[in-house]
């Protein structure tokens, strides 16, 4: 059986195809303005790498904030109900699962079927998703990619209380007028941030093996204060920013649990 | 996403003359002073037999539902909450409040008079009327809003005679005779502050109709909201949110008893028993909590696509029904106190110590008892979920919500929470909160 999840999210848009459960292809692009034809970019380009034609696919999922703008599904599926798939197909003992992308956070507990029990959404607020990091670092003039990996040369913690990023930015301002570090400040927004998640996550409640997904999951800053918060080691899979396109292809195979 | 029809549905006969009554309260309250009349304001909370004794020419306008009434017209809305905020008053107040003030300052009523001169809602064409100052306000004080509210409403307007009774005398679990006697006092205060600020003698045995038609509205109420445990549930939360509305208007005038007593019970009993459906896919049932963003009722519209019905709320329920446990330990309509009043003194003291088991009144007190009534109707209703708005408009209704989703959740009720604000659409997200509604209907197996 072959099957694709199409995941599209406010700042790209991922695909995953599958063939029997493993993944064939993927693909990545930027959603921009033109949402449904940068979709079709990233489907025609997963399905030139499974190298197989849209004819082959059994099923379809669309998944994501944009989901009705896929070209063609068969189906739309929750966001949450996606990543708690993906996440328990790579590490079947996940319970927990936590989703940062470019607009939102969200936090899951599921079963080792990866059906939803709880979640949780941030709303109205930039400063648990990765938008933030992306201010924050344009605000810094420091490269995203190199935002991360300065967090974790930090020497001090200082406390960020904002509770929005255009606040959060004034406060940045105001820690470069006291000649904070660089890396003190990355470190002060990444644990700001991973205040924030946690907060959502522990309304939920959550158990030991917590999965984290999305674009932010590659952020090595940000993983680092959100492990200190929780007081333990979050799994990152690979590719984390596909899982929930992977859930959403696994949930048009029908997937429920098991290899 | 279900979309089988498996119940039979109709539309409800008393559509219309539950609108005809709402209408009517606004004209007449407008009118008021063409035909001699008076104008009072106060809280859809406030014990509302007692002006009714001044004359059966004494018209309210409760500001609850008049804030909500408001916020259904966008436009509107967003003038009166914009004039507010010119004047000072900040965006974190109950928003049904800042709708009101906002009515006032911009002297616009949200009713007039069409070309053919019916009496309508503006958004429907008609020139606004000024807003028709009240003469008198009597209300009660038992939310952080209540008496602040008309203290500014009567500064605004230069001026109007006020009395608020603190009811706030703890949770019914726990009254006592000196608590009721506590708020029978006020109210005998409050006879003399009327007698002398409308130069009118106080009449008892229109005192005595009042307080009756008080009994029948929530009690007849609570019994209808009753009859929505039936599989498949007779009535959907969007309907309820337009019949129960008549009781925060005027639960102690007769129009209201009557409707509910002698139209409304009687065509839901009907409905129960011939199996007709709010919502012909019913297959999921959740229920709601605190006021719903006015302007966007449209997402109880959007459960029926998932074959979902939300079946009430414990604010629709227990803001005008009153109820009690009966003998098999469920929840039904409280008795209405077989008494014949002998005197002013008796009645006012049947009638607080009846209305103070009012159930939207002991949250206040007490997050847990909340949680407790919550529960109640997610099993008595057989609820398989249940959607919660951190309403931002309210802090009132919204403390204490978060205990209450921890208290369900343990109890075993999948829960969502998503925020927004009654009356100020600024603060509501349409499209997230659909996109949560859709992962929340996945939870509980509905799609």
């Amino acid at each position: 059986m072959i099957t694709m999840g199409i995941d599209i999210g406010a700042k790209n848009i991922k695909v995953v195809i599958l063939k029997d459960n493993k993944i064939i292809s993927k693909s990545n692009v930027l959603a921009g303005f033109e949402v449904e034809k940068s979709a079709q970019e990233a489907i025609n380009k997963a399905l030139k790498d499974a190298g197989i034609k849209k004819e082959d696919l059994d099923k379809v999922i669309s998944t994501g904030t944009g989901e009705k703008l896929a070209p063609f599904y068969n189906e739309t599926k929750s966001v949450v109900g996606c990543d708690s798939l993906g996440a328990v197909f790579l590490h079947p003992a996940a319970r927990s699962v936590i989703d940062v992308g470019a607009e939102e956070g969200r936090g899951m507990r599921c079963d080792e079927t990866g059906r939803v029990l709880d979640f949780e959404v941030n709303e109205k607020c930039a400063a648990g998703a990765g938008a933030f990091t992306e201010a924050m670092s344009r605000a810094l003039e420091v490269p995203l990619e190199e935002f991360g990996p300065l967090s974790l040369k930090a020497t001090e913690e200082i406390p960020m209380n904002a509770q929005c990023t255009v606040f959060a930015e004034s406060e940045v301002v105001t820690m470069v007028h006291n000649k904070v570090s660089k890396a003190n400040m990355a470190r002060a927004v990444h644990d700001a941030m991973a205040s924030r998640i946690s907060s959502m996550i522990r309304k939920i409640g959550f158990d030991k093996d917590v999965v984290l997904i999305g674009g932010v999951a590659k952020n090595v800053g940000f993983i680092d204060s959100l492990n200190k918060d929780l007081g333990l080691k979050v799994v990152v899979p690979k590719d984390p920013e596909y899982v929930g396109a992977l859930g959403a292809a696994l949930a048009a195979a029908g997937w429920k649990g098991g290899k | 996403m279900e979309q089988v029809a498996k119940y039979p549905t109709e539309k409800l006969k008393c559509w219309n003359e539950a609108k005809q009554i709402r209408m009517k309260y606004y004209q007449d309250y407008a009118e008021a002073h063409d035909k001699g009349g008076l104008r009072w304001a106060g809280g859809a909370w406030t014990f509302d037999s007692i002006p009714a004794g001044l004359g059966d020419d004494v018209y309210p306008i409760t500001s609850e539902p008049y804030g909500a009434t408001i916020a259904f017209d966008k436009k509107l809305s967003l003038e009166c909450m914009e004039a507010a905020e010119k004047e000072g008053y900040p965006r974190d107040l109950c928003s049904y409040m800042r709708n009101y003030w906002g009515s006032i300052i911009i002297d616009k009523y949200p009713f007039g008079y069409s070309g053919q001169g019916e009496f309508v809602p503006i958004f429907q064409g008609a020139k606004a009327l000024k807003f028709p100052k009240p003469d008198f306000i009597w209300q009660d004080h038992i939310c952080c809003s209540h008496a602040k509210w008309y203290q500014v409403v009567s500064d605004l307007e230069g001026g109007i005679p006020m009395f608020t009774v603190d009811n706030a005398v703890g949770p019914s679990n726990e009254l006592t005779d000196s608590k009721i006697k506590f708020v029978v006092e006020q109210l005998k205060d409050g006879i003399k502050f009327l007698e002398k600020v409308t130069k009118r003698d106080y009449n008892d045995e229109l005192l005595f109709k009042a307080i009756r038609n008080h009994f029948i509205s929530t009690s007849k109420w609570a019994e209808i909201c009753n009859l929505n445990k039936a599989i498949p549930a007779p009535l959907d939360e969007k309907s309820i949110y337009s019949l129960y509305v008549l009781g925060t208007l005027q639960k102690a005038g007769k129009q209201v008893a009557d409707f509910y007593e002698k139209t409304l019970l009687p065509e839901i009993k009907d409905r129960v028993k011939r199996g007709i459906a709010a919502v012909p896919n019913e297959k999921f049932r959740v229920m709601s909590d605190t006021q719903p963003p006015w302007s966007f009722l449209s997402i109880f519209r959007y459960l029926e696509k998932f074959g979902c019905v939300s079946i009430g709320s414990l604010y629709t329920f227990g803001l005008i029904g009153q109820w009690e446990i009966k003998k098999d330990g469920s929840w039904g309509a409280k008795t209405i106190p077989d008494v014949e009043f002998s005197n002013r003194d008796h009645a006012l003291y049947e009638y607080v110590k009846y209305e103070l088991h009012k159930p939207e009144w002991q949250h206040f007190y007490s997050c847990h008892l909340k949680s407790d009534m919550m529960i109640r109707i997610a099993k008595e209703w057989k609820l398989n979920g249940v959607m919660l708005h951190y309403n931002r408009g309210c802090e009132g209704l919204t403390v204490g919500i978060a205990e209450n989703r921890l208290a369900l959740l343990d109890a075993g009720f999948p829960v969502m929470a998503f925020e927004g604000n009654n009356a100020d659409e600024r603060e509501f997200d349409e499209a997230r909160t659909k996109a949560k509604i859709n992962a929340f209907m996945e939870t509980i197996g509905a799609k």
